[in-house]
């Protein structure tokens, strides 16, 4: 009998309308943690690299950790892992909600997805009982209207439910699977793998429970966790105004992309930061399942969204629905110049029911809306004006792009694909294929690192710099130390994904505190020196799978705007991000040789050779 | 004057710790269809609110048992279930009305809130103090925060003209 883990995998193999228990590999399990690592290594022994994202022989996982489900504050995680249609690398896509935790409950630490179903379908697993079902009733339907249909088709209303939206149905390459309709696994086009199998929501009602090894530790173990978030600034802080204070904090350090990357700081910032959003649109803090934060914002729109209505508008006009949240009120907002919060907030909400990544989305507008000001994009081209600033087109390629309408089609595509077909890949903003976060690293030169080196293209979740570069400890302009910072806590922060973790945690309570509780859970005795291990376990092989998929050094790179131009004022003026020099103490940081290959050595050392 | 667990749905962000807490408690496992406390979420009015046994005054439950299995607790006030004492018929949970008495298929016996003898799991666990295991003046809370529901129930179908 496991503990912590479920002990079981479920494998859905769509071509042959087959489902099968599996017993976990435990080993794996004991040398990966879970979630994320666990992904990796099944994904690294069964699937060849090589193949198309968004072809049946991509394979689509979603795990859990040995912690989701549990009460351990903000157990609720599960990663996405696949074949990323926007980088042709790994991706690995987190999201928090109920989805994963009743998983857990219903006996499977995580979901293995293959083929292709011949027409669209949904899962339904209920226990031991699991079922591929016709899903003609709810293609089609936005993200919010599917898991309803199939509460009420299944009389299930206890389901929970994790699928695409339209986005994900129509190949958008950034679309997300997104599960009780506000939480999304929301990067890298995880949700178009999902349509390019047919396969609409995955259903799930779990009765059973989620044991623990050593109860008694197990229960010592929590409540110091626990108290540390309760009492930390950064854990108040995220539960009274959410994520959104990072806008003035980032706006600060002159790290704030405005209009695609052009200017470090916005001056609409008052419009869209925690304060304004408490003020004017928030509803409700929201939880995820065993949350102790609440970092959620339920929000409405004011009456003046009515002239951002579209064709497909929300059901229910009281409450908008979920966020925005740091990241999207950056790109929907700062990266395209807009400074109406209802217009944001609408375009938020079209993402969220579409199922799309909002970062992307509007990273994407962003650059095309750059170019159509630049002169390089003509109403013929696009349907309609969009300029810098602009929230009706905002909001009308937001949908447009979900259902690949007009120009939305070509949005669809992501911005890599986008400009290099209207000629000026100069404009995309991203690295490995996926559009950068809301971090200019000329503001923040850490962060030029870290995104030029993260596995799933650029993302802020692998090493966050700022942490370091706003609080005195590290010059945000420098490079020295940067680099083996970046290693060390993409590490870490790789060993707490496989964990079931939420991230956030780790701005209230010190990862000493999690280990004890994971040890008393699982039952293997872990020390804070194998959990980063094992962080750095999982890295690697991930870099292995990106080799093997084609991937090279060469992609470990940034923009020319980025290295080139720096802004012109603001506090980050004159900078400029010197990968040449973080890249090489980077692959010596981590063991590579200097065209950024594990070596020899390092894999004995992590046993992956 | 006895403690009562009481729910300040309006703290309440559908966290679920309480029904983690609870189903610790039942099973010694992270089992929320074990959980005597549920919480019920309404996504589109942004609410949440948890719900278990509110130890009734006039408690049907114990009236409904033809084999006087359910006792009041002379400390806590809870009403408990003897398990010596259930044939496991099940009348006592189509007598609750507010649904909080369960049925476990294992042990073929009732099972419901006991107050966790006068330290209530759910109350400990809850991250933003929306369940209170507190002395009261008045048992009847709840009574009180229907009416306050309807009165605004009222007010909204009324067209604000209530009185």
């Amino acid at each position: 009998m496991t503990h912590g883990w479920a002990g079981h995998i479920l494998r859905v193999d769509l071509s042959r309308g087959k489902a099968t228990k599996e017993p976990l590999r435990l080993d794996w399990a004991e040398e990966y943690i879970g979630g994320r690592g666990l992904a990796a290594r099944y994904l690294y022994e069964e699937m060849d690299p090589s193949v198309d994202a968004l072809g049946p022989d991509n394979k689509l996982i979603m795990a859990t950790g040995p912690l989701t489900g549990t009460n351990a504050s903000c157990g609720s995680r599960y990663m996405v892992v696949t074949k990323g249609p926007l980088t042709g690398a790994i991706t690995t896509s987190n999201s928090g909600g109920h989805w994963g935790p009743e998983l857990k409950f219903a006996g499977y630490d995580m979901v293995i997805v293959e083929g292709r179903s011949d027409r669209p379908c949904y899962l339904l697993v209920d226990d031991d009982r699991v079922e591929i079902r016709d899903a003609s009733n709810v293609w089609g339907k936005v993200v919010s209207e599917t898991e309803d249909a199939i509460r009420d088709e299944t009389g299930m209303p206890e389901l929970r439910v994790a699928g695409i939206g339209p986005a994900g149905e129509n190949l958008v390459r950034f679309a997300c699977i997104v599960n009780d309709k506000h939480r999304a696994a929301g990067r890298s086009g995880v949700g178009a793998v999902m349509g390019s199998k047919n396969l609409k929501a995955i259903a799930v009602r779990g009765n059973q429970g989620v044991r623990i090894a050593r109860p008694r530790d197990y229960m010592s173990a929590i409540w110091p966790y626990h108290e540390h978030l309760a009492e930390s600034p950064g854990r108040q802080g995220l539960t009274e105004l959410g994520t959104a204070p990072t806008i003035d904090l980032v706006n600060a350090f002159g790290g704030l992309p405005t209009r695609n990357f052009t200017a470090g700081q916005f001056e609409g910032t008052e419009a869209i930061n925690g304060e304004s959003i408490k003020d004017n649109w928030l509803v409700a803090n929201k939880a995820c399942f065993a949350c102790n934060i609440a970092c959620g914002r339920v929000t409405q729109v004011s009456p003046n969204a009515d002239q951002y209505m579209v064709n497909m508008h929300p059901r229910n006009w009281k409450v908008a629905g979920e966020g925005p949240e740091y990241e999207n009120l950056w790109s929907l907002g700062a990266d395209c110049g807009v400074d109406d919060m209802d217009a944001i907030v609408m375009a938020n909400y079209l993402c969220n029911d579409l199922g799309m990544d909002p970062i992307s989305m509007g990273a994407t507008l962003a650059a095309a809306m750059e170019m159509y000001e630049r002169g390089l994009l003509s109403d013929g081209q696009t349907g309609m004006a969009f300029r810098f600033g602009d929230g009706k087109a905002l909001v009308a390629m937001t949908e447009a792009t979900g259902f690949r309408e007009g120009f939305g089609d070509e949005l669809a595509e992501g911005s890599k694909r986008m400009t290099e077909k209207f000629e000026h890949p100069e404009y995309f903003m991203g690295v490995k294929g996926q559009e950068f976060p809301a971090y200019d690293p000329r503001g923040f030169q850490g962060m030029g690192v870290a995104y030029a080196t993260c596995n799933r293209g650029a993302c802020h979740l692998r090493a966050w710099t700022p942490g370091i570069e706003t609080t005195g400890e590290h010059d945000p302009h420098g490079t020295e130390g940067k680099s083996v910072w970046v290693a060390e806590e993409q590490n870490r922060t790789t060993a707490h994904d496989a964990t079931g973790i939420c991230m956030f945690t780790t701005a209230g309570a010190p990862l000493e505190d999690l280990i004890p509780v994971l040890s008393a859970a699982t039952g293997v005795d872990y020390t804070m020196e194998d959990f980063v291990h094992i962080g750095e376990r999982i890295w690697n092989i991930e870099r292995l799978w990106n080799l093997r998929a084609g991937l090279t050094a060469a992609d470990d790179t940034l923009p020319k705007r980025l290295m080139e131009e720096a802004h012109k004022d603001g506090p980050s003026a004159g900078v400029t991000v010197d990968l040449d020099a973080m890249l090489p103490d980077y692959y010596a940081a981590r063991g590579w040789s200097a065209d950024g290959r594990p070596t020899t050595e390092k894999l004995m050392e992590l046993g992956l050779a | 004057m006895a403690k009562s667990l009481r729910i300040i749905p309006e703290k309440c962000t559908g966290c679920m710790q309480c029904e983690l807490a609870c189903s610790w408690v039942q099973t010694g496992m992270f089992q929320p269809s074990r959980s005597l406390i549920r919480v019920n979420i309404f996504d589109e009015q942004a609410s949440y609110a948890p719900y278990t046994c509110f130890q009734c005054d006039e408690a049907w439950c114990m009236t409904a048992c033809p084999v006087n299995a359910i006792s009041v607790d002379a400390d806590t006030g809870a009403k408990v279930v003897a398990d010596a004492n259930c044939v496991g018929c099940g009348l006592c949970t189509i007598a609750c009305p507010f649904g909080t008495v369960f049925y476990n298929p294992d042990t073929q016996k009732a099972f419901k809130c006991d107050l966790c003898d006068g330290n209530p799991a759910c109350a400990v666990a809850c991250p933003t103090g929306a369940i209170e295991y507190t002395e009261s003046e008045s048992a009847d809370w709840l009574g009180g925060w229907a009416e306050k529901v309807n009165a605004s129930y009222l007010q909204s179908i009324e067209g604000g003209n209530a009185a």
